[in-house]
């Protein structure tokens, strides 16, 4: 269902995984699967959870564990990033592969999606190669069975020798055979049997020159499994193998002694690294060809008219472009359309409450500095936040998740590829953009699918560029305020989205720009290559996004207000009454960022608000009307009318929210966002790279602007 | 011989060899794009690269410049 909770501002970022099993007889299930089957919803499914759930490849990209318990025992359940295959080859990969691999979980469920058994049984032949306790869960049944695809599943599980079940992850209850399976799994572990993949006759002598030492080598890791990854010898995998098995296994006696055996036998028979690598590959594919050949029967076309027609128009020739940019405009007029009233009835409401808590106060005695805190600073800028920001949010961010559950997503990768290429980075960034528009945090987070370092890196600098939730109520603001009226008509509306849009655009040519610009300074290189999977159209399951990341965002927003905009309201009215020299601390503040501020098009008092911004993006505004405003005038600032008034007495003008909107589109990215930067590129020096680049961006294209019509105004 | 960007829209082939490397002959591998694999291209994005293919029962999305490097057999033409 989208983007939850827990998966954006602090939640984004992985903080590792630390298995918490509640008893003894507690079990580890590993939940495994291509990417894009569903993990997410059985996982959430089955523990109560909300873990992110989407229609797209690669939106869980590290390691979640859920409490799951069942008639028998308590399991913990692990959802691991979805893969191809066990040999990994991006970051998020790696970390399902380790996972099986190494994190000797109890059993492995493999998830499988019934439309697409074939390519998803090469998986689980891996799976079974490296343990016997796995449950095949064939998820997916009502849409296989909506595309005429039938599956045999008893003889699938006989041809296996390992439970198969079917389930169909949205309806909760078939997920009761499933939990049954693993009861039964784990009270009777499944005795090893024949291995399915046999890799030609050079290969199998070649293995069994190595099982004796393989079986020396390891008495956790399945040996066959052991010897034919010591062939492939990848050398990142050697490494996770040494640190797991605690020595470098090349260098044991035994090992290299039959791994020089095993080579020779191979370079006997003609196969190089790479065709060995090959060989390995393609037995496992023909292999799950052979099975599926025999348990799958298919009278229905698996990419289905219907989703050739939708692809037909999203993805067209003439009208792929515009349809994006339209449905950009739309989910815009709709935030900004649907925030008003909400937004007025807030007001209303803290207003009235803003003269309850004064009238406590009085009652209580508290002093008139406590009050004026109290009231002027902590309530007045937890009000603005939540009264002028969280409609836009709120409404947007489920708009958002309804796009992210249908299938949309990877077809804007898909048109933007070409693009992204042109600036030598990858068409999955454009991905990490649109995770961008909900949270930066978790677009950083979700820069993991992308194969290549250096494009990775290069989606992190930039995904700062397009403005996050929290950054664009406080664009619609000023939008409205300056430039289209705030009398909200219809013609108004439309007027807010499609500046919004320019605005949004802008971010976007930022990106390409910035993109083109690093590779072909600091992280030069070629664009490698492009592989990714587009799902069928899914029906999103409306209501239960809308009630929940309405829910969950409102949570949140509330949850940031008390936890940043009220401490930063009371941190506003210190600075507003602390006076050095006869003058408040916050004069000084705006003072000395006044030249700078001006030089920018903005103020002193601007820039102070962007600075105490810096743990939530959506208190910039809000902060800085109240600055305005702490001289003394007791006004209502919680509607946008309100905020007119004060802005415009304070100098504001066109140019000023033009360069106000321009640099919040480009400066430093949040506090979190800069953590999980940290986290993730786990260098300082990219960390600083990504504060620098947009701000310097930011600086310099408001400079321009504020020149320019300096100039000619 | 053809290669996969000589396939037209709606056309089916079966793969006889790929030239690529790195990542991307793995990643190809292991979505099953082995040697008699059948493809058909299902579709091209606006800017026609890159293009969409029937790989397995799942569409995936190829660069021009990888698909130059899959050799392919070219079977009788499905429109539709």
């Amino acid at each position: 269902m989208g983007l939850t909770s827990s998966s954006v501002g602090r939640g984004a970022v992985d903080g590792g995984l630390v298995l918490a099993k509640r008893s003894e007889s507690d079990r580890v299930v590993a939940l495994a699967g291509n990417p894009n089957v569903g993990k997410s919803t059985i996982f959430n499914a089955l523990t109560g959870m909300n873990q992110h759930t989407g229609n797209w490849p690669g939106k869980t990209v590290s390691n979640a564990q859920g409490y799951c318990k069942t008639a028998e025992r308590g399991y913990v359940l692990v959802d691991i990033p979805g893969t191809y295959s066990l040999a990994a080859k991006s970051a998020e990969e790696e970390v399902a592969r380790n996972f099986i691999c190494f994190g000797n979980p109890d059993a492995v469920i493999v998830v499988c999606d019934a439309t697409c058994l074939e390519r998803n049984l090469i998986l689980v032949l891996q799976v079974l190669e490296v343990t016997n306790n796995v449950i095949v869960c064939i998820n997916m049944m009502d849409e296989a069975k909506s595309k005429g695809i039938s599956i045999d599943f008893e003889r699938l599980s006989s041809l296996l020798g390992v439970p198969v079940v079917g389930t169909s992850a949205r309806k909760k209850k078939s997920l009761a055979a499933l939990t049954a399976a693993l009861d039964k799994l784990t009270d009777n572990p499944i005795a090893p049997a024949e291995p399915l993949i046999t890799y030609g006759e050079a290969i199998e002598r070649a293995v069994e020159r190595m099982l004796p030492a393989a079986q020396a080598a390891s008495t956790r890791l399945n040996p066959r499994w052991l010897a034919l990854r010591l062939l492939d010898a990848d050398e990142a995998f050697l490494h996770e193998l040494n640190l797991f098995c605690g020595k470098n296994l090349l260098t044991d006696d035994g090992i290299s002694d039959a791994l020089r055996d095993a080579q020779a036998v191979l370079s006997e028979n003609g196969l190089t690294d790479e065709a060995l690598k090959d060989a390995v590959v393609s037995a496992a594919v023909k292999t799950a060809e052979r099975i599926a050949g025999e348990v799958v029967c298919c009278t229905g076309e698996p990419y289905r008219t219907r989703d050739r027609k939708i692809d037909r128009i999203l993805t067209g020739r003439a009208v792929g472009y515009p349809v994006m940019l339209l449905l950009l405009v739309f989910i815009f007029w709709l935030t900004i359309s649907g925030a008003n009233l909400p937004s007025a009835w807030l007001s209303a409401g803290f207003t009235y409450l803003e003269s309850g808590l004064s009238a406590l106060l009085i009652l209580l005695h508290a002093p008139l500095w406590l009050r004026n805190l109290l009231v002027l600073g902590v309530f007045r800028v937890l009000s603005s936040v939540v009264s002028v920001m969280l409609p836009p949010m709120a409404i947007f961010f489920p708009l958002f998740t309804l796009l992210e559950d249908s299938g949309y997503l990877p077809r804007i990768a898909y048109n933007l590829d070409r693009p992204f290429k042109r600036c030598s980075a990858c068409g999955k960034q454009a991905l990490t953009m649109c995770m961008g528009f909900g949270c930066n945090a978790a677009g950083v987070v979700g820069c993991r699918i992308i194969d290549s370092p250096r494009e990775r890196l290069i989606a992190i600098l930039t995904n700062n560029f397009v403005p996050c939730n929290g950054r664009f109520p406080a664009m619609i603001s000023l939008i409205c305020i300056f430039f289209v009226g705030i009398s909200c008509g219809f013609a108004a509306s439309i007027g807010s989205a499609l500046i919004l849009t320019a605005v949004i655009l802008l971010g976007i040519g930022m990106t390409f720009f910035a993109s083109w610009l690093l590779s072909k300074t600091v992280l030069r290189g070629v664009p490698s290559s492009f592989a990714l999977e587009l799902p069928p159209y899914r029906c999103p399951q409306i209501g239960k996004v809308i009630v929940r990341s309405v829910f969950d965002r409102t949570l949140y927003v509330l949850g940031r207000a008390a936890a940043v905009a009220a401490p930063a309201g009371a941190v506003l009215w210190v600075l507003a009454n602390v006076t050095v020299g006869d003058v408040s601390l916050l004069a000084h503040c705006a003072a000395f960022l006044d030249p700078l501020g001006r030089l920018l098009g903005m103020d002193g008092v601007i820039l102070t608000a962007f600075i105490l911004g810096f743990p939530a993006n959506e208190i910039v505004i809000p902060i800085a009307v109240m600055a305005y405003t702490m001289g003394g005038t007791l006004a209502d600032i919680d509607s946008l009318s309100a905020m007119r008034e004060i802005l415009l007495s304070n100098g504001w003008t066109p140019l000023t929210a033009i360069c106000t909107i321009l640099f919040s589109l480009m400066h430093w990215p949040c506090s979190t966002t800069v953590m999980t930067i940290k986290k993730e590129t786990g260098s300082i020096k990219w960390t600083l790279a990504a504060v620098a680049l947009p701000t310097l961006c930011g600086a310099v294209v408001c400079l321009i602007v504020a020149s320019a019509a300096r100039l000619f105004i | 011989m053809y290669c996969l960007n000589d396939i037209a829209l709606g056309e089916r082939a079966r793969v006889l060899s790929q030239r690529t490397s790195g990542g991307i002959r793995r990643r190809l591998l292991d979505m099953g794009l082995v040697e008699g694999t059948e493809v058909e291209c299902v579709g091209q994005s606006p800017c026609g690269d890159p293009r969409a293919y029937l790989i397995r029962g799942a569409v995936i999305a190829l660069r021009a410049e990888d698909c130059g490097k899959i050799a392919v057999k070219r079977e009788e033409a499905v429109w539709g």
